[in-house]
């Protein structure tokens, strides 16, 4: 099992997991990886998995015996990733990638950056769809809209230049500073601190909106310019 | 022509799918294209139904991708419409009988050989959702004016960005324009800005839906039926023609306007 192991390497980027194998018969490469996956399910259902198989080539029926494997799995293959020219036209004829595209600059910041200051926020440039959730350390901006069933966990602010109408926690480890601002603020749920506001409880503006922590209570006043503290 | 592959999901069960399917490709094929239509809803099969093919069904989707048969046997043709075809699910097996690949598979040996493939996406977004998107060149997300209908369509959008899959577009399914007007439903611009993708299609609440669901020919034969022309217009649509929306609020049919009369006067 540990020689096995060692021929697989995984590592998670963006929203998928590189699988890199390293030099062996392709018999041994995917009896690893199989091995690897069935050791360890929880871990890898559902997962989207880009496999670089460096200078290996590989015959179609291969790729599609692999793919096979792993959707009965439940991890679907998106990527091959390799040196060959061959094994890449096999992969693109099977419909997968050939190229796996350098983690979005935000996500690679939160995961390189070790210390999270005052001043530290993860950009999001996307609208945030039901069934999405963001959690991160510093303050969260998003520049699009907050749908009903996205979740945003922060231990800072979050600045949404958009709808807010999904929930949002914002100073969860205790930052009284901490506020939530929306070009349109209607969260469904809100959680300033260890206050909660109820979205039933307050009717639509239209208008720009901060929710702030005031003597212990969450305030929701307009947004205005030079504002935020 | 370059083949297209276009699955029709929601997420949500019951908004319509199975129906846009069929009459879309009703619609598809009668401007002359070749169309097969292929059910992803492995056990609980009715694409069949509602096209009025069921009692012809020989060898279904699972006999192809295990080698039964040849695809050719398993294409049933539709009755009335030379150019259309239907790949039945098979009733007795369920999703896992089938992998994305062979999906994959399966719709590039078709697109050998017609000009549209139209999916039917089982309801969910489980291993028959994800097959059914697999080989999707276009994906058509349908949803009913309704939060909860919405709020799937949403979450399928966003696995499909998740995807990397070209912006799918959306179908507003069974919109009814005196329950709008009344503030009683969503409208069709309620539904458009929470999902932000383009719209392909409007289709008016109509009773003669359902009738034609059951008798196995879908309204879009029907000249006269609204919903039938708001499945046409998706179709050419489809085709890349520029085809201006239904005006819903001559929804009202010429019975519905008589009666009003008659009431007020």
């Amino acid at each position: 099992m540990d020689n096995l192991t060692s021929i697989v390497h995984i590592k998670g980027i963006r929203d998928s997991l590189l699988v890199s194998l390293a030099d062996a018969p392709w018999e041994e490469q995917r009896a690893a990886l199989l091995a690897q996956i069935d050791g360890q399910p929880t871990f890898f259902q559902g997962a989207r998995l880009a496999l670089d198989v460096g200078a290996q080539v590989l015959k179609v029926n291969e790729m599609v015996e692999l793919r096979d494997h792993l959707s009965e799995r439940n991890v679907s293959l998106w990527a091959v990733v390799s040196e060959s020219p061959t094994t890449e036209k096999t992969a693109q004829l099977l419909g997968l990638a050939t190229r796996v595209s350098k983690p979005r600059p935000e996500e690679q910041r939160a995961s390189e950056i070790g210390d999270i200051t005052d001043e530290t926020a993860l950009f999001v440039n996307k609208t945030l769809r039901s069934g999405t959730r963001v959690e991160f350390k510093g303050h969260v901006v998003v520049v699009g809209d907050v749908n009903p069933g996205a979740e945003i966990v922060a231990d800072g602010s979050v600045i949404v230049w958009g709808r807010l109408r999904g929930a949002v926690a914002a100073g969860a480890k205790g930052n009284p500073g901490a506020v939530v601002c929306a070009l349109d603020f209607v969260p469904m749920r809100l959680q300033l601190g260890d206050q909660s506001l109820n979205a039933a409880d307050r009717e639509e503006t239209g208008r720009p909106e901060m929710a702030v922590l005031r003597d212990g209570s969450i305030v929701v006043e307009s947004w205005q310019s030079g504002s935020i503290g | 022509m370059t083949s297209q592959v276009i699955t029709v999901s929601s997420g949500k069960g019951g908004v319509g799918k199975t129906t846009a399917v069929a009459n879309i490709a009703v619609a598809l094929a009668a401007t002359g294209a070749k169309v097969v239509c292929v059910d992803g809803d492995i056990g609980l099969r009715n694409l069949d139904v509602v096209m009025g093919l069921e009692n012809r069904i020989v060898y279904d989707i699972v006999d192809v991708i295990e080698g039964r048969c040849k695809l050719r046997q398993a294409m049933i043709r539709d009755k009335h419409l030379p150019e259309l075809y239907l790949i039945p699910a098979a009733q007795t097996r369920d999703k896992n009988a089938v992998s994305p690949s062979d999906m994959v598979r399966l719709c590039n040996d078709l697109r050998a050989d017609v000009d549209y493939v139209l999916i039917d996406s089982p309801a969910g977004i489980e291993r028959g959702f994800r097959n059914a998107i697999a080989a999707a060149d276009k994906v058509l997300v349908v949803t009913n004016p309704e939060v909860s209908a919405v709020r799937d369509a949403d979450r399928v959008i966003g696995i499909l960005e998740a995807e990397e899959k070209r912006a799918p577009a959306l179908i507003i399914n069974r919109l009814n324009p005196a329950l709008v007007k009344q503030h009683d439903m969503l409208s069709a611009e309620d539904v458009l800005d929470l999902l932000g993708i383009t719209l392909i299609g409007v289709v008016p609440e109509d009773e003669t839906v359902i009738v034609g669901s059951n008798r196995g020919t879908p309204v879009a034969q029907d000249l006269k039926s609204r919903a039938g022309q708001a499945f046409r217009n998706i179709a050419r649509r489809i085709q890349g023609e520029e085809v201006p929306f239904l005006d819903m609020d001559k929804q009202a049919g010429i019975w519905d306007r008589l009666q009003k009369m008659a009431g007020r006067r």
